[in-house]
C-alpha cells in the first residue's frame, strides 16, 4: 500500500475519486481530522431514518424502513398451531433474515451471503431477550391453540448498519400488526374467520394489536483510533473493521452490546460512548416510529 | 447479597482449566481446552497458499469452521465462526503472510455453559501451537448477571439458563509482563480494552461495566494458567 508520505505528494495530483480507491483509509482520516465524513455528516450523526407502515398489503403487519440508502423490508403472517406442552399458555415468533442478491453486488444467487444467518441469529436474540412481545398474548385457547408468528424481513438494499435497520423494520412491522379474528370450526379446529362468516362466535374479539413494551432501540458504531462514527456505511464498514452495536430498550436497559472482535480494543470510555450515542438516537427512533403510527391510525 | 451455586463455588471462583497442547498429530497447532465439564477441541491448518473470494489478498486471512456436537450446522454455528474468525483477526498479524488462509477448525466435545469463551481459548491455544504470528494472546470468560444484579464468572449451562443475562467477553493478554504505566491508552493499560463483547439478556449499564470490571479481574488467573500450560512451547524460542 502507498506510503503516508507518498500518498500526500499523490494526493495534490490525483483525482478525488481516485485517491478515495487507492487510499481509502488516509481518504477517510484526512475528513475525520475536520470531524466530518465524506457524505457530510458528522461523526455522531446518523443517516436520515424513514418507515412506512403496511407496505405490505397481504401481510397481518409489515414496514418498510429505509436509514440512508439501506432498505428493509418486514413482513408478519401469523398461522394458528398447537403449542407445546412445556409452554402450553404460550405463542412462538420465529424470525429469519434474508439477503437476496438485489441488496448487494457481493451477494450471488445460490450462496447465502456470510452476514444472513449471523444478523438472522441476532435478532432472534434480541427481540426475545428484549421482551418486547409477550408470549402469552400470542395464545389463544390453552393447550389448544396459539399463535406463531413468522417475522421475515428482507433487504433490498445493503449500505451497512444491516442490524439496525433489521430491528427497526421488526419493531414497526411489529406495531402494525393486527392479530386476525379466529373462530373454531365444525371440526373443533380453530380457524381464521374470513369476513363472509360473520354468524360464527369468534374465539377472540375482533382485530387486535399486540400490546408493545419495553421497544429496542439499536445503533451500530464504528470504532477507529480515538473516533466513533455512528451508523457507518457499507463503504466505511468495509475499510475500518471494528464494529460495536449497542441495543437499549426504552427503560433504558442494555439489552444487547454485540462487539465481534476487531483490530480497535473497546475501552470503558468508548463504551460509555457508544452508549450515549445509543441512548439519543434511541429517542430519534422513538419519535420517527410514534409519528409512523400516528400517520396510520388517521387513515 | 449471597448467591448459592449449584456447585458450592463462590459467584468468582472459576471451574478447573486443563489445557492441552499438540493433542492431533495431523493439525499444524491444536489444543484442547476444558472449563469444567465443557470441553472444546481446536486444530489449525496453515498458512495455505490463496485467500478467499472476497477477502483482501494483501493480508493473511483466517477462515474458522465450527462443528456442533450433535446435529447440523444452523445460524448459532454460523455466528460463532463470525464471532470467532473477528477476534483471531484481531490477535494475529495479518500482514506478514499476505494472500495465505489459515484454517481454525473448532470442535465442541462437550456443552456444559460458557461454550464460545472456553472454543475462543481452545483456538488462542491451538494458533500458539502452530506458531502463527500473533500480537498478543486473547483470554475469554462469561459472566452472569443474577436478578439480583450478582455478577457470577463462568457458569454453568444450567446457570447460564435461569440467570437474566450472561456477557461473554475477550480480553486482550501480553505474554511478557509489561512495567507499570507501559502502553497505557487514554489512562487504561491495554489489558483493559475488550476485543469482543457479545451479551444475551436485558441489564443495566451499570451491571455490564461492573461485570466488565470482574470480567478483567477472572481473566488474570486464567492468563497465568495460559501462560504457565504454554510455558514449555515459549522456553524452546
Amino acid at each position: 500500500m502507498g506510503l503516508p508520505d507518498g500518498s500526500g505528494d499523490l494526493l495534490s495530483e490525483m483525482d478525488g475519486d481516485a485517491f478515495r480507491r487507492l487510499f481509502p483509509l488516509q481518504f477517510y482520516e484526512s475528513h475525520f481530522v475536520k470531524s466530518t465524513r465524506p457524505d457530510g455528516r458528522s461523526l455522531t450523526e446518523a443517516r436520515e431514518t424513514s418507515s412506512a407502515l403496511g407496505a405490505v398489503a397481504s401481510a397481518d403487519g409489515s414496514a418498510l424502513v429505509k436509514i440512508g440508502s439501506t432498505t428493509m423490508l418486514a413482513a408478519i403472517k401469523m398461522e394458528v398451531m398447537t403449542p407445546p406442552t412445556e409452554s402450553p399458555d404460550e405463542g412462538c415468533i420465529a424470525i429469519d433474515f434474508h439477503m437476496p442478491p438485489i441488496c448487494s453486488p457481493t451477494v450471488r444467487p445460490g450462496r447465502p451471503a456470510d452476514a444472513a444467518p449471523v444478523v438472522s441469529k441476532q435478532l432472534s436474540d434480541t427481540i426475545l431477550s428484549s421482551g418486547l412481545i409477550n408470549l402469552k398474548e400470542l395464545s389463544l385457547i390453552s393447550g389448544k391453540a396459539a399463535w406463531m408468528a413468522y417475522l421475515d424481513i428482507y433487504c433490498l438494499d445493503a449500505d451497512g448498519a444491516l442490524f439496525d435497520a433489521a430491528l427497526l423494520s421488526a419493531v414497526a412491522a411489529f406495531s402494525h400488526l393486527q392479530i386476525p379474528v379466529v373462530s373454531m370450526n365444525d371440526e373443533g379446529k380453530v380457524v381464521v374467520m374470513s369476513e363472509e362468516q360473520g354468524g360464527k362466535e369468534a374465539v377472540n374479539n375482533g382485530k387486535r394489536k399486540l400490546t408493545l413494551s419495553s421497544i429496542p432501540f439499536s445503533l451500530t458504531c464504528i470504532l477507529h483510533k480515538k473516533y466513533i462514527l455512528a451508523d457507518p456505511t457499507a463503504e466505511e464498514e468495509s475499510i475500518m473493521e471494528t464494529l460495536v452495536t449497542v441495543v437499549l430498550d426504552s427503560s433504558g436497559q442494555l439489552v444487547s452490546l454485540y462487539k465481534p472482535g476487531g483490530p480497535v480494543l473497546a475501552y470503558t470510555s468508548a463504551i460509555q460512548d457508544c452508549v450515549a450515542l445509543t441512548r439519543q438516537r434511541a429517542r430519534e427512533l422513538q419519535a420517527i416510529l410514534d409519528e409512523a403510527i400516528s400517520g396510520m391510525e388517521v387513515d | 447479597m449471597e448467591i448459592d451455586r449449584v456447585d458450592g463455588r463462590t459467584p468468582n471462583q472459576l471451574r478447573p482449566l486443563a489445557c492441552s497442547r499438540g493433542v492431533l498429530y495431523r493439525a499444524h497447532g491444536s489444543a484442547s481446552w476444558t472449563q469444567g465439564d465443557t470441553k472444546v477441541l481446536a486444530a489449525v491448518y496453515g498458512p495455505k497458499a490463496g485467500t478467499k473470494k472476497n477477502e483482501n489478498p494483501e493480508k493473511a486471512c483466517i477462515e474458522v469452521i465450527w462443528k456442533p456436537k450433535t446435529g447440523q450446522s444452523g445460524k448459532l454455528e454460523r455466528e460463532y465462526e463470525m464471532i470467532l474468525k473477528r477476534t483471531l483477526q484481531s490477535i494475529c498479524i495479518l500482514t506478514l503472510n499476505p494472500n495465505t488462509t489459515t484454517s481454525v477448525i473448532v470442535q465442541v466435545v462437550n456443552d456444559d455453559g460458557s461454550l464460545l469463551p472456553c472454543a475462543i481459548n481452545a483456538a488462542c491455544a491451538a494458533l500458539v501451537d502452530a506458531g502463527a504470528p500473533l500480537k498478543h494472546l486473547a483470554v475469554a470468560i462469561c459472566c452472569c448477571l443474577a436478578e439480583s444484579g450478582y455478577v457470577i464468572l463462568d457458569p454453568s449451562k444450567l446457570e447460564e439458563q435461569n440467570m437474566k443475562a450472561f456477557a461473554y467477553l475477550v480480553f486482550p493478554n501480553a505474554l511478557t509482563t509489561l512495567p507499570e504505566g507501559g502502553l497505557r491508552v487514554g489512562g487504561e493499560p491495554m489489558e483493559h480494552g475488550i476485543i469482543t463483547s457479545v451479551t444475551q439478556g436485558a441489564m443495566s449499564v451499570d451491571d455490564y461495566l461492573h461485570s466488565l470490571e470482574r470480567g478483567r479481574a477472572a481473566t488474570a488467573k486464567m492468563s497465568a494458567f495460559l501462560q504457565k500450560s504454554l510455558q514449555p512451547l515459549l522456553s524452546d524460542d
